[in-house]
Formats: C-alpha cells, sequence, structure tokens
C-alpha cells in the first residue's frame, strides 16, 4: 500500500514513465519494448501485452482526440461558467485544465493530485476542450459558428443534457483513468464552474477487435460507416478550419429497445438500408459497398427503401458531409423500465449550419429510424485549436 | 504549460570569504519543478513541489520569501508530545544533497506562506524567493490551486482547527 511506501507512492515510477515515453515515438518497435518492460514489471503474466502506458500527444496543431482512434471509453463533462468568472478567470481556469490535461494524458500526476498512482496509466488518454458561446463572448471571439442547433420536429430535448459553456471531453481506454482525470480536472473547474451535465460512453473494449473496426450500437447496427477518414483531403477540407479549430455537434439521441424488440430482423435492416451481420448496404454483400439506390426488388420497390437511414443520410452535395464519432451510453433505468440507452451522436464539421443542419433537417423530415430513436439533448461547440508548450487551450482566441 | 520559472539572484558568495576554492552559488545548481501553492482566502497558504541541486555541492535552503506575505518559513511536519502530526520551523533550513532533491509534500515539508495580504485564488500565479545559505537567491513562479489537504496544525498552539496562529 502507498503509506508503506511513501517514496514510491508519489509520482507515477519510472517504469511507468518509460512505458509511456516508448509508446509514444516509436510505434511498432515501442510494442517489443512495452513487452520486454512488461514481463519485468510482471513475472507472472510474463507475455501479457499490457496498453495502460499507450500515450497520445497532447500538444500540436489540432487538439487530440478527434483524429485520435476512438478509445472504448469517453465521458463528455459540460460545464456552466459561474456568474463571476469574466475573461481574466476563464483563462486562469483554461490555464489550470490545459497543464492537467498536458500531465495526465502523459501519464505523469497532475499538480495537487491526491491519487497519482491512478495517473500512471494513462490508456491513450485524451482530453479536448470544446467552447460554448458564453467562453467565446468572454474571448472576444464570434460565437456565431456554435449558435444553438434549429429546433427538429423529431427533438425532445431536455435542459439536463443540453447546452454548457465549456466542454470536457475526456477519453482513454482505460474506464478508471477516465474517472480520475475527469475528477482531477473538474477539482481544478470547481471555483470556475458547475457541472451541467456528464454523459459516459462506451464502445467495444480495446483488444475486442480490430482498431479502426466500425462500431456498433445498442441496436446491434454498423454505425458510422460513410464517415470522413482522417488525413484525407476530404478531411482536412470538410473538418479543420484553418486555426486548427472545428466545431462540434453533440446530441443525446434516446433508442427505444422496447419497440426496437418488436421489429423483426428484416424490418430492421429495411429501416436503416443496410444488412446487421456485417453492415453491407442492401444491394451489397461488404460494408463498405457503394449502396444502389436505384435497385429495385422484383415488385418494383427500391431495395433501399425512400425512408431508409442511409438514403437520407446522403446529400447529393458533397460538401454536407461530417465526420461522426460517437459513443453509447447504457445508463440505470427508472421506474419499471428495465433500460434507459442510447447514441451520443458525435460530428466534427468546418461548419455546423451548411454541413450538420442541412443533414439532420433531410433525417427530421423523413427517416425511418425515427420511430425508435429520440433526440433528448443538444449541444454544439467550438473546438479550439491545440496548444504548444507554455500555451492553454484556447489562447489564440483570447489573444486575437 | 504551468511549470515554476525561475529567476536566480547570486549575491554575496561566501564561500570567497571564508577562502575556500571557489564554489558555483546555490541558487546557480537549483532547479524547481511542479510548484504549486494551496488556494486560501486569508488565513495560511503552503508551497509543495520537487527542489532538485544538481550541484555537487549540498546547499542549505535558509529562508522562503514572497511578497504576498510578510510572514513565510520553511516547515516540516512531525509528531508531537501526543503523537499527533503537527507542523513547525524547519531548524537550520533545508538541506539538499548534492545531486539530490527536496520533496515538499503536503503534510510533510513545505514552504509556508501566513497571512496573506489577499487571498490566493485558484489560477493565481505567485512568485516566492529562496534564499540559500551563501545568500543567493532564486525566484520561483507557481500557479495556485484549489486543494483540501495540507490542513497541518501548528505546533504550541491548542487549535485542532487548521489554522493554528
Amino acid at each position: 500500500m502507498a503509506g508503506e511506501n511513501p517514496v514510491d507512492a508519489k509520482r507515477p515510477s519510472r517504469r511507468g514513465l518509460l512505458f509511456a515515453g516508448a509508446a509514444t515515438g516509436l510505434g511498432a518497435i515501442a510494442a517489443l519494448g512495452i513487452d520486454s518492460l512488461a514481463q519485468s514489471a510482471s513475472p507472472a503474466g510474463a507475455s501479457e501485452p499490457l496498453h495502460g502506458p499507450e500515450t497520445v500527444p497532447f500538444y500540436g496543431e489540432h487538439q487530440a482526440g478527434i483524429t485520435t482512434e476512438p478509445q472504448a471509453y469517453a465521458s463528455y463533462v459540460g460545464l456552466s461558467l459561474r456568474e463571476e468568472v469574466d475573461r481574466d478567470g476563464v483563462q486562469k481556469l483554461l490555464r489550470l485544465l490545459t497543464d492537467d490535461a498536458a500531465r495526465l494524458t502523459q501519464g505523469r500526476e497532475a499538480l495537487a493530485d491526491t491519487e497519482p498512482e491512478l495517473a500512471g496509466l494513462p490508456a491513450r488518454l485524451t482530453v479536448t476542450f470544446g467552447f460554448g458561446t458564453a467562453v467565446l463572448e468572454l474571448a472576444g471571439s464570434s460565437a456565431a459558428h456554435v449558435k444553438p442547433l434549429p429546433e427538429f420536429g423529431i427533438d425532445r430535448l431536455e435542459p439536463r443534457w443540453s447546452g454548457g459553456d465549456l466542454l470536457l471531453h475526456i477519453a482513454a481506454n482505460d474506464r478508471l483513468t477516465v474517472s480520475h482525470a475527469q475528477r482531477m480536472l473538474l477539482k481544478d473547474a470547481r471555483s470556475f464552474a458547475t457541472v451541467k451535465w456528464i454523459q459516459d460512453g462506451f464502445r467495444r473494449a480495446r483488444g475486442s477487435e480490430a482498431s479502426g473496426t466500425t462500431m456498433r450500437n445498442l441496436f446491434g447496427q454498423v454505425d458510422g460507416t460513410v464517415n470522413l477518414v482522417p488525413g484525407t483531403e476530404d478531411f482536412n477540407q470538410l473538418v479543420w478550419n484553418e486555426d486548427g479549430s472545428t466545431t462540434m455537434v453533440l446530441r443525446r439521441i434516446h433508442m427505444n429497445l422496447e419497440t426496437w424488440d418488436e421489429v423483426d430482423r428484416s424490418g430492421r435492416e429495411f429501416s436503416v438500408g443496410r444488412t446487421l451481420d456485417n453492415g453491407a448496404p442492401l444491394t451489397g454483400s461488404q460494408e463498405h459497398d457503394e449502396p444502389d439506390f436505384r435497385r429495385l426488388t422484383v415488385n418494383g420497390f427500391a431495395v433501399i427503401s425512400d425512408q431508409a437511414h442511409i438514403r437520407r443520410a446522403r446529400s447529393e452535395n458533397p460538401g454536407e458531409r461530417i465526420f461522426r464519432r460517437g459513443y453509447n451510453y447504457d445508463v440505470p433505468p427508472a421506474g419499471e423500465d428495465i433500460s434507459d440507452s442510447g447514441l451520443i451522436f458525435v460530428s466534427y464539421q468546418k461548419s455546423v449550419s451548411k454541413q450538420y443542419v442541412p443533414l439532420q433537417q433531410r433525417l427530421d423530415q423523413l427517416d425511418a429510424l425515427n420511430q425508435w430513436t429520440t433526440p433528448i439533448g443538444s449541444a454544439v461547440f467550438l473546438i479550439p485549436p491545440g496548444c504548444q508548450e507554455q500555451g492553454f487551450i484556447g489562447d489564440t482566441l483570447f489573444a486575437a | 504549460m504551468l511549470s515554476a520559472s525561475a529567476l536566480v539572484f547570486l549575491a554575496g558568495c561566501s564561500s570567497s570569504e571564508t577562502g575556500e576554492p571557489q564554489a558555483s552559488p546555490a541558487a546557480s545548481t537549483i532547479e524547481a519543478k511542479d510548484l504549486w501553492l494551496k488556494a486560501t482566502e486569508d488565513d495560511m497558504s503552503s508551497a509543495f513541489g520537487i527542489i532538485e541541486n544538481t550541484g555537487s555541492s549540498d546547499v542549505t535552503i535558509t529562508k522562503v520569501t514572497s511578497a504576498v506575505s510578510a510572514n513565510t518559513g520553511l516547515h516540516e511536519t512531525v509528531p508531537n508530545e501526543s503523537g499527533s502530526m503537527v507542523m513547525r520551523e524547519k531548524t537550520g533550513g533545508f538541506t539538499i544533497p548534492a545531486h539530490g532533491e527536496l520533496e515538499l509534500t503536503p503534510g510533510e515539508n513545505h514552504l509556508m506562506i501566513m497571512d496573506p495580504q489577499k487571498p490566493l485564488e485558484a489560477g493565481d500565479d505567485v512568485t516566492l524567493t529562496l534564499v540559500f545559505s551563501d545568500d543567493s537567491s532564486i525566484e520561483l513562479t507557481a500557479p495556485v490551486k484549489d486543494f483540501a489537504g495540507a490542513k497541518e496544525s501548528y505546533d504550541g498552539t491548542p487549535s485542532q482547527s487548521g489554522h493554528g496562529h
């Protein structure tokens, strides 16, 4: 226990830091390094590969946590600034939180960290910050890009899942790491802000399936097949602003598993236009086959129906595309219900109004999936560019 | 990123007075990292972090000063007669061995800042000056953070409130 070994207890072990450093820089060689170090660390489980020491760089042109391969666990925290917090105050807050994030993501304890042992296994921890209208106005920056979405007919928005002045998006492949980082960040935010909402999300655990596999939602669907691919020209054109920023739409979409249970397999596939087993379009055989929207059945009906989700989500305008990076949620139900589940829909795009809104308007007008899904939360944030050492997230907006 | 920034002042070099071979001023071999202070409304704060001696001679911190308070000190935490942990002035200062480091930790050694002239609030930066036995000194700037711990009792007072002065 910590009390018996006060020296080691104070900081992550040097071995832990070595792991983290190796995993960051050296790719395949690092993997070997981790294995061999892991052997010396735990003779009992000699060949067990350990992922806890892996890190994602914090500093850079863009914030981490967007093009990062999605980690298994994410926590989205919406904060409301306290009334008395002014421009100077919000900068102080951002400096504190940036420092915490810079340390924790690299497997180092934060300053004043009371549980430093929990910081030693970052498991690809990322902390991504988003600014709502209030923070942008304090920065003296335009908030036009993050105004609330127009009302959609299908929305049943609840204030407890909506809005927020400052977003913390914390993600890692280890749930304990996420909890510790969240607690540390919120301890430093407490003097400046209150928690408006916290949304916990998850995907498949790391190592359950190959990285890069399209995620499945709790309807069992392959969710996110058609997506912008980080690093491509398309992605750069449609996601990143010139200064390295982007915008994020976060929608809490309740999924009614009870009524979904009433739908047989063919009805489920019909509603989306894809098969359930591998996500292939109903006109194809592989997940990434291009759907043939003109193909008809022998009876003359469209194979991918007019109200199928994938038809409605597609625009003729190639500019109306977004980068999706969502998570599942599953929280304790109320009353007689046995589940309360859904999707934390997250999209990144240069322009909310030109890319996300037209897409969502089409889905709002007609989408077979709307029978079982209900948006209950909504928030829009500017995701500032990344920062350099000595800087803080958002510093360029405050300097302007 | 918040890291302690340092300014070194190389005041009167005592080694030349004693006629010993010229040694580096103590402050020039000091590196501080991960420094921070506990936020406080009006009574007391402490500074924590790691003070590293990169030199080949021992150095001794004899004093800490700061513009935010006229009442500052070097404190250690020790058990009193009844076994409770209490803090008290570190007699003779903190000596950091050559190539060694001093860890300043809540509940253990720390730099004490009593009765600050104004509240030290989370996110503020505070400058501290460490003075060494050869009169050289180093200025360090560190952030203030909210911290629930570090409620040391001050030796010699009956108060158990943690505000013992």
